[in-house]
């Protein structure tokens, strides 16, 4: 709080201050404008608007009145200043093309149940589904072609599999280097360690990425045999890389944060570094480190690049040793194909909703942990 | 309208206290402060005279600083304070609604506890309240913060690094620059918390001769708990008991024949 | 009676103090204490080995690939091609929309903090609400802010202001420098206001009360007292955004980044290349990686060493103003 002003404000002061009052609002303004804007694009999914049914039942033109404005403009996926500013020549020719475009649908598609399906619907989305050509139910993102497939399974299973990987490896290297540089290495170590290992976080995704594709990929390759080079296990590795330093900087602040009393007392007892680290301090530190691997997690899952310079196909598959393509990966790939309020567009910008409610929740998760943690630590609990 | 004190302070009628030296400048009428609901000073009535020098002192928490700091309203900027009763300056309520506090505390200057010279040159020191209160011509500057640290006893020691960092010196020297950047505004009162406390004997004894000289343009009032100091230095005591004023007097007479046995008991030193 | 006489406990010979001596020692060496340990010293030190594999892979690499021609070329639409190829476009547009980044995110980031710190009471709700979102903008993926700068920025504030200036084709209402630099600056505000907060915060609240004692008001003391002394803490924000958002990609993706550009960005509204897109497109479409190998590798460390070189750039200028604040001011 600084301190009190502890005067009458004059109104030059008065206005200064109430300007500098309405700039700091506008964290909380930006925040709730990604989250409206980007779910302003992605509305029109979650409210079953969006119809990629190839075969449909066209409204044939001289029924143009027998429909509200409203269902018009839906049907000719018009926005409605668009809708407005034709009259009704031009809506009639609209509905014309669209009769045609039914025409247009190739035989083969016309008798295909898959045609005549909203692949936009929510059960196409999670739910397995037998397409045909397919010999039983499959979870498919394909939104290219004339059967767009917009399942999302593949892409949270890709996800899960990156991330997982990527902090199995990070967590137990990330908490055991804070415990060794927190509670067993010289004071003057840990002043040279910890700003090494915050360098590590400066260096940019793509360089983890390249060194990722043209080192990591081969060595591992040669050291695990497995068949695919450029795969999930790759790129869960490289990612942890990139994840280690954000784990590290919370679990070792959490550590050094716990008071030097229960340090001091374990070792005036005999016990020795390593004894004190793990029975007293490592459990006392316990919910900040959880945090930091809570934070870490949130890292880890909106990691793009990484990913996308070592993965690129989008499969199926729970094997690590398969490529995976992460939600991130598809919308950064995607997105400057898909056509600019098309249905490939909206479930991309669904998608990122969907993220940032993840990343929202378990930073929230984790920022509360540390707040009580950290009055725990002063008493106040 | 903010009305500010007027230039030249008079006090309104010689006091008929056989204590007064001068006339009384300051007149604490029946002042009472809360922290929340604690009662920190209770019911305090006090005249201070001109141009004197007048110490306030009592065991620690007796609650002489807070007095101090109501003088110029360095209360108002804790939470939580109440203030009942009135602070008279030169006649005027401190605490009245359309008081400039700004130009109450350009009159009414302070110097604390630990000597908080800000970290620019010597030089900058002076200079940044004469700058905030309208001094801006070079010449002008030079000339007054000259006059400042000659009157603080510090010119000669500084004339030739007034532009290297005042934290650079010495704890005894920043408190008299501290010094010399409160009276640069020229104002009529200077409070003074504990001033060298913090300082060897021989820069309290520096100090303690500067306060002297000060006492012949500037109202003092002091707040120390080093009651020999008070001896030395002061004309009038006022000794506190955990926030109740106990006795006042020429300083004399409180520390050889004081009226109250608590004050006889204390500078007595029977507790402490 | 138990006690020892002086004769019996203190040592006669010099070998009775190795005696006593000795029996403070370990009695059995701890062998699960001396494994952990060695193993969370092995976690350290693999983290270090990782780091210093990928600095010299890339700095050995590169440092062959790199000449002075490389930097200073713009390409033709061949990238893949070493002889003819070139950065300074990507260059060019990675410092520009770095620097209008800046230009934003520096006064709001510190007129936030210093809301924070002066004027903010800790407990009101509005206090715990913006602190709580400068949190959660630090944790929004990335590839979000991508989104959010295409949903925001380029397809309502752009093309709304292609509407009110009558533009007939797409002028703002596309990607453009400007849009990215904005995107990276919501990127990057919690970093600035972090670092100006701890560096508000490290002034004692006595030079605060020195200030008011002399008759000067809250904003003269803000504004003559504090803000200078937090200055190095300030360019620090700086820096740290700065070195951030030169490496990120994600977020420009589609907002203003271009595969190709035939001349350099010279205006807000142009599309710019960039180092590290770059670096993606070398290593994702490229017909022959042997042939791009070194190539890739150059860009990378040009990268790398355009962080290091702002990096440094503003390190230096921090120890100045430090210099200056301590000795001069």
């Amino acid at each position: 709080m600084g301190i009190h002003r502890g005067h009458k404000a004059r109104p030059g002061e008065w206005l200064a201050e109430k300007f500098i009052f309405l700039v700091s609002l506008s964290a909380i303004l930006m925040v709730l404008l990604i989250f409206l804007f980007v779910a302003r694009e992605a509305l029109p999914v979650f409210l079953g608007q969006t119809d990629t049914a190839l075969v449909q039942k066209p409204i044939p033109p001289a029924e143009m009145d027998k429909h509200s404005p409203a269902e018009l403009q839906a049907y000719l996926e018009l926005t409605p200043e668009q809708y407005a500013k034709m009259d009704k020549a031009t809506l009639r020719t609209l509905m014309d093309v669209k009769v045609e475009a039914q025409d247009d649908v190739p035989e083969a598609f016309r008798n295909d149940p898959d045609a005549h399906i909203n692949t936009t619907e929510w059960q196409y989305l999670v739910q397995s589904h037998k397409w045909s050509g397919y010999d039983k139910p499959e979870y498919i993102w394909q939104p290219v072609g004339e059967i767009k497939k917009f399942n999302i399974i593949p892409l949270f299973v890709g996800t899960l599999k990156v991330t997982l990987i990527g902090l199995l490896f990070a967590v137990p290297l990330a908490v055991g280097a804070a415990i060794y540089v927190s509670q067993l290495a010289r004071p003057r170590a840990r002043e040279i360690i910890k700003p090494a290992i915050e360098l590590l976080s400066g260096i940019p995704s793509v360089v983890v990425g390249v060194f990722a594709l043209l080192v990591m990929a081969t060595v591992l390759q040669s050291i695990f045999h497995y068949q695919t080079r450029l795969n999930a296990f790759v790129a869960g590795i490289a990612l942890g890389f990139a994840v280690i330093p954000v784990i590290f900087s919370i679990a070792e602040d959490a550590l050094t944060s716990v008071p030097r009393a229960y340090t001091q007392g374990a070792l005036a007892l005999g016990a020795s570094r390593w004894q004190t680290a793990w029975q007293i301090v490592l459990p006392a530190a316990l919910p900040g480190v959880f945090a930091a691997a809570v934070l870490g997690f949130g890292r880890a899952i909106g990691e793009t690049m990484i990913v996308l310079m070592v993965c690129s196909a989008s499969v199926m598959s729970w094997s690590i040793f398969d490529s995976a393509r992460s939600i991130t990966t598809t919308i950064a790939a995607e997105m400057a194909e898909a056509v600019n309020g098309g249905p490939h567009y909206r479930i991309l910008f669904m998608l990122g909703a969907l993220l940032f409610a993840a990343t929202f929740i378990s930073n929230m998760i984790g920022d509360f942990v540390i707040h009580r943690f950290k009055l725990k630590l002063e008493g106040k609990r | 309208m903010a009305e500010i004190l007027t230039p030249k302070l008079t006090p309104p009628e010689a006091s008929t206290a056989t204590a007064s030296i001068g006339a009384p400048l300051i007149e604490i009428e029946d002042v009472s402060l809360y922290y929340g609901a604690s009662k920190a000073l209770k019911n305090i009535s006090l005249k201070l005279d001109e141009k004197v020098v007048t110490a306030f002192i009592g065991p620690s928490g007796c609650g002489k600083s807070t007095l101090l700091r109501c003088l110029n309203r360095m209360n108002d900027l804790i939470d939580n304070v109440r203030i009942d009763g009135a602070i008279k300056i030169g006649g005027h309520n401190i605490y009245d609604g359309n008081v400039d506090v700004i130009e109450l505390r350009k009159r009414v200057g302070m110097v604390f506890q630990k000597s908080n010279p800000f970290p620019k040159s010597v030089y900058e020191n002076v200079a940044y309240g004469l700058r905030l209160h309208g001094v801006k011509a070079k010449s002008d500057l030079d000339a007054r913060i000259e006059e400042c640290l000659r009157a603080s006893a510090l010119w000669d020691e500084v004339k030739d690094r007034l532009h290297s960092s005042a934290l650079g010196l010495s704890g005894g020297q920043q408190q008299r620059l501290c010094i010399a950047r409160a009276i640069a505004i020229k104002p009529e009162v200077i409070l003074m918390d504990e001033p060298a406390s913090a300082l060897d004997p021989i820069a309290t004894a520096r100090i303690e001769d500067l306060i002297l000289d000060l006492k012949k343009e500037f109202t003092i009032v002091i707040v120390t708990h080093n009651m020999q100091q008070a001896a030395r230095i002061s004309d009038q005591t006022a000794f506190f008991y955990i926030g109740e004023l106990v006795e006042f007097g020429a300083t004399g007479k409180i520390f050889t024949n004081p009226s109250q046995k608590r004050t006889e008991d204390y500078v007595s030193g029977r507790f402490g | 009676m138990n006690t020892l006489t002086p004769s019996e406990y203190l040592p006669e010979k010099s070998s009775d103090t190795a005696r006593l001596t000795r029996n403070f020692r370990a009695e059995k060496f701890d062998f699960w204490s001396f494994f952990f340990s060695g193993l969370t010293g092995l976690a350290t030190l693999f983290i270090l080995g990782i780091l210093a594999t990928i600095l010299l892979n890339i700095i050995i690499n590169g440092w062959s690939a790199i000449s002075w021609h490389f930097v200073s070329t713009i390409p033709k639409k061949d990238f893949f091609d070493a002889n003819t190829t070139g950065v300074l476009p990507m260059i060019v547009g990675t410092a520009f929309r770095v620097i209008v980044m800046t230009i934003f995110v520096i006064p709001v980031g510190v007129i936030t903090a210093i809301y924070l710190t002066e004027y903010a009471a800790n407990t009101s709700i509005i206090t715990r609400i913006i602190r709580a979102a400068v949190n959660n903008l630090a944790g929004v993926p990335s590839i979000v802010f991508g989104l959010f700068g295409l949903g925001f920025f380029i397809n309502f504030v752009g093309k709304n202001m292609d509407k009110l200036l009558h533009n007939s084709s797409a002028v703002w209402g596309q990607p453009a420098l400007i849009w990215a630099s904005l995107t990276l600056a919501v990127m990057t505000l919690p970093v600035v206001i972090v670092a100006t907060e701890e560096s508000l915060k490290a002034i004692p609240a006595g030079l605060r009360e020195a200030s008011l004692a002399l008759g000067a008001t809250k904003l003269e003391t803000i504004l003559k007292i504090v803000l200078p002394q937090a200055l190095p803490g300030i360019m620090t924000g700086g820096i740290l955004a700065v070195s951030r958002a030169a490496g990120e990609v994600a977020p420009i993706l589609f907002t203003g980044v271009a595969y190709y550009m035939a001349s350099l960005p010279g205006h807000l509204s142009d599309q710019f290349m960039d180092l590290g897109y770059h670096v993606f497109v070398l290593s994702t479409q490229s017909p022959n990686i042997e042939q791009t190998r070194p190539i890739l590798y150059a860009t990378v460390l040009v990268l790398l060493m355009l962080t290091f070189a702002l990096n440094i750039v503003a390190i230096l200028i921090r120890a100045r103003v430090r210099k200056k604040l301590r000795a001069l001011g």
